[in-house]
């Protein structure tokens, strides 16, 4: 028996490694140009649309979250819906009962998501795989057992954000409307931080041989952990913007499951895996609920049949279909290996 | 009395729990796919055997007969259709298809059936019960799900160990790669097996139509009490799910003594527990077999 | 009469190619070892003939049949029957139940239970333990007597040495005689050159993918055969 040294790849001399590309400079050209715009909307815009679009910014929160959680850390959670509804009842709590600045309310709101998720990881991280997806199901419905005994939660009534009542509805709108708007930039932005740092690099060696990434080093438990107190923040962020735009918190709806199905189906659309897939596949998302809204529960046949198809023959989404599978990319995450000219 | 009144319809309950959780646990078994759709697949069967007992007048007992082998063909067109190319894909495609499998299943049946709650008629059976005492008495539909949970895990396991099928399927699950080695076509194996599991998942439903009401949103509460009857029991041995589907009955009956709306809760924070302090479950694999 | 026949044939794991325009053939009752070193493509020749690879180019036939695009539970039933390397018993069944599944394509053939057992004592011994308790030895005799129930025309056998006892090594090849006499073509990959030699009629070399010599070991100097081999 002979023992070979294993094949290592040394890039060429003449290769440089990068990460921009020309479509990620325009991207971001794109990118800048909306967030100048974007803030500027509730002057432009009537209250309806800017509650639309807080809507859509709720949503792709909670995808972008969801996908750091499957895409990358490749945990499928089905119980996402629980941090929606601590984000949403923490804020209403601490602006209404404790009367702190809603502004500072939401900030918080986001911290004490975090802090549940914390311990729970404990527990779901028992389980992996599907099982793991039905624990955090489980845990959600729980949490919202729980919160139909509590009587300063509302019980099964709920609560109603009062903290912007003395502004007026045109105000309002405009402050939850910039509120989200950060929060989106936010999301997004620590979601890219998150893939272009170290951890990032770790979990596409994760995603890839869990085992042998473990056994190069990487912190397998930890950094899974990590993403999940981190998605946890993220979708207790949008529960906070759901819950200021529309005023009401009620046990039942806040800690549905159908944010999971949304985040999920958003996600699986878009492109599972990219920076780029759940926004996409909010925007088309939101799109296709308002333009098959009057087909009442078809629309969410539609939506999961297409999920379905897309799960099966374009595991890319619609992102991956107008990258040309990841030609163009607007958040480059990953790093591209470029043959330059030798020199002369 | 009351408690131990508790106490034994929560373990007749189980049976139905184990009988739920029986084809999760062989599908996760044969091919490590968590079916997410489950529930709502036992929510269809009921459906299925309503459409029948309503068109034809049979009792359900005898829509059972038609409702098994419909189920086992939708199992076997799904896997075909669906999971065998979910697991060629890889990475989470088969639970993004069960999950998106189950959504749809769920919105038809609202569509078609809308969220009334219905359930199956069984006569003069519904109310007949067994007196033990006084105070305790054990209904008869009851006692028949239970044993149906037991004969149903029991021939499962029969099966998989000495049928010839059973054995390819005990194979794959141990070496997918390999299977075809031996002139197995591994994809054949995984859809008689999820055909299988779905016959258990129509007499479950039959049951679990015939004992109380469903909806088509019952489908997610079913999935949830059968993946907690897998974990409670451990995963990938059978006699563990009857266990665990037992432990879940009984705590969520104590539940209900203790006030009427703490049932689920308190059988889901049981199942928490047990997650927390012994995450192999009662009786994990490795020690029944 | 030739019984399996290779030409121009590809393999490729994705981008990469491990093999490259394979021609090999083996006549009916033949035993032909391949060798090589290690990563030159001995398994995954064989995986491609079994079918668990596909071919990329190029063709596979058996007994005249053109087999390349048959999946490998199908070509079972013709007559292939691969000992993967590594073993690959099942570990939950037991030795006997691994025999079984062995079966499963029902081929008729001089191969059963007994005959596997009578080929094979290590194998009998153990008949009622788990996979997962065996020791390598048992492991590899049982993988053979696992291939052997299907009763193929060809077995192919990868690494059958690796990580054995020398004795242990003689008792799994103690039992080829019998498997050959009874008209099987066998199709041995092994890194230990000796024992390739000692069983095999004919020896063809891989080196990086490609064949570099083949001939009968009575015709091939030791020199030839080490420069083959580590391609020097
Ligand atoms: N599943 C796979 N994916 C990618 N590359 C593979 C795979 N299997 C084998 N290879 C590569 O193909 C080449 C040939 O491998 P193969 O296993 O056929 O070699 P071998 O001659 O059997 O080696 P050994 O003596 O070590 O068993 C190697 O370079 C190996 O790295
Ligand atoms: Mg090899």
């Amino acid at each position: 028996m002979t023992i070979d040294t294993p094949a290592v790849h040394v890039p060429r001399p003449h290769a440089k490694v990068r990460r921009a590309t020309k479509s990620s400079w325009a991207g971001l050209a794109v990118i800048v140009v909306l967030l100048l715009a974007a803030p500027a909307v509730p002057y432009v815009l009537d209250k309806g649309v800017q509650g639309s679009l807080v809507t859509l910014f709720s949503l792709i929160v909670m995808a972008t979250m969801w996908n750091l959680l499957a895409g990358y850390g490749g945990m499928l959670s089905i119980g996402q819906q629980a941090y929606v509804g601590i984000g949403a009842y923490a804020l209403v709590y601490i602006s209404d009962t404790i009367g702190l600045d809603p502004f500072m309310a939401v900030p918080l709101a986001v911290v004490i998501a975090g802090l549940f998720a914390y311990p729970i990881s404990f527990l779901a991280f028992r389980l992996s795989g599907g099982y793991f997806a039905i624990g955090t199901w489980v845990i959600a419905v729980v949490l919202m057992q729980i919160t139909l005994q509590i009587p300063a939660l509302g019980g099964g009534i709920g609560v109603t954000f009062t903290g912007f009542s003395d502004l007026t509805p045109g105000r309002r709108i405009a402050y939850v409307y910039w509120l989200s708007l950060v929060g989106v930039a936010l999301a997004v932005a620590v979601t890219y931080w998150i893939m272009r740092s170290r951890l990032g690099l770790g979990f596409t060696a994760i995603r890839d041989d869990e085992t042998a990434a473990a056994s190069l080093g990487v912190r397998v438990t930890r950094s899974k952990r990590f993403v999940f107190v981190v998605a946890a923040m993220g979708s207790g962020l949008a529960g906070a913007m759901i819950a200021a735009n529309t005023l009401r918190v009620q046990p039942d709806s806040i800690f549905s499951v159908n944010y999971a199905v949304f985040m999920i189906f958003i996600v699986v659309i878009g492109g599972i895996g990219t920076i780029e897939g759940p926004i996409l596949g909010a925007i088309v998302f939101f799109a296709l609920q308002q333009w098959l809204s009057d087909l009442g529960a078809w629309y969410l046949v539609i939506l999961g049949v297409i999920a379905i198809v897309i799960t099966l023959f374009l595991p890319r989404g619609l992102w991956g279909l107008v990258s040309g599978d990841g030609r163009i990319r607007l958040f480059p995450v990953g790093y591209r290996l470029v043959r330059a000219a030798p020199e002369p | 009395m009351q408690w131990i009144n508790a106490i034994i319809q929560g373990v007749l309950l189980g049976g139905l729990y184990a009988l739920l959780a029986a084809g999760l646990s062989l599908m996760f078994g044969v091919m490590r796919i968590v079916n997410l759709a489950h529930g709502a697949l036992a929510i269809l069967a009921a459906y299925i055997g309503l459409v029948i007992v309503q068109g034809t007048g049979v009792s359900p007992f005898i829509a059972m007969v038609a409702v098994v082998p419909i189920m086992a063909g939708i199992g076997y067109v799904l896997q075909w259709g669906i999971f065998n190319r979910a697991l060629r894909m890889g990475g989470l495609a088969p639970l993004l298809g069960a999950f998106g499998l189950a959504v749809v299943l769920t919105q038809l049946m609202q569509l078609k059936f809308t969220t009334d709650s219905q359930s199956l008629q069984t006569g003069s059976l519904s109310i007949a019960s067994i007196r033990i005492t006084e105070q305790i008495s054990i209904g008869v539909l009851p006692l028949i799900t239970f044993a149906a949970g037991v004969i149903v895990i029991f021939g499962l396991q029969m099966f998989l160990s000495k049928a010839p099928l059973g054995r390819a399927m005990r194979a794959a699950s141990d070496d997918s790669e390999t299977v075809p080695l031996m002139g197995i076509d591994n994809r054949q194996v995984y859809a008689l097996s999820t055909a299988i599991a779905l016959g258990t998942v129509g007499i479950a439903g039959m049951f679990l139509g015939m004992r109380g009401n469903f909806d088509p949103n019952y489908g997610q509460a079913m999935l949830i009490f059968a993946f907690e009857a897998v974990i409670i029991g451990g995963l990938g041995s059978l006699w563990g799910t009857l266990a665990g589907g037992m432990v879940l009955g009984v705590a969520q009956a104590l539940g209900s003594q203790m006030n009427p709306s703490y049932g689920v809760l308190v059988g889901n924070l049981v199942f928490l527990l047990i997650l927390a302090f012994r995450p192999t479950g009662l009786l994990p694999k490795a020690v029944t077999t | 009469m030739t019984l399996l026949s290779l030409s121009g044939v590809d393999v490729h794991y994705g981008d990469f190619q491990a093999i490259y325009g394979i021609d090999l053939n083996v006549a009916e009752g033949e035993t032909l070892a391949v060798i090589g070193a290690n990563g030159a493509g001995k398994s995954t020749l064989l995986k491609a003939i079994a079918g668990q690879v596909r071919a990329s180019a190029g063709t596979i036939a058996f007994d005249g049949v053109d087999v390349t695009a048959l999946p490998a539970h199908k070509r079972v039933p013709l007559g292939i029957a691969l000992t993967p390397e590594g073993r690959r018993i099942f570990k939950s069944l037991t030795v006997e139940e691994n025999l079984l599944v062995g079966a499963h394509s029902k081929r008729p053939g001089p191969w059963n239970l007994r005959a596997v057992y009578e080929a094979f004592p290590l194998v009998a011994d153990r008949k009622d333990r788990l996979g997962t308790n065996l020791s390598g030895g048992e492991q590899q005799a049982a993988a053979i007597g696992r291939a052997l129930m299907s009763n193929p025309r060809l077995l192919l056998l990868d690494e059958v040495s690796l990580g054995l006892a020398p004795v242990v090594v003689e008792q799994i090849y103690a039992a080829l005689p019998t498997i050959t006499g009874q008209g099987t073509t066998v199709l041995v990959v092994e890194q230990d050159v000796n024992q390739s030699m000692r069983v095999a009629d004919r020896v063809q070399c891989l080196l990086e993918g490609r064949t570099v010599l083949e001939g009968a070991p009575s015709d091939l100097t030791r020199d030839q055969i080490a420069s083959a081999y580590f391609g020097i």
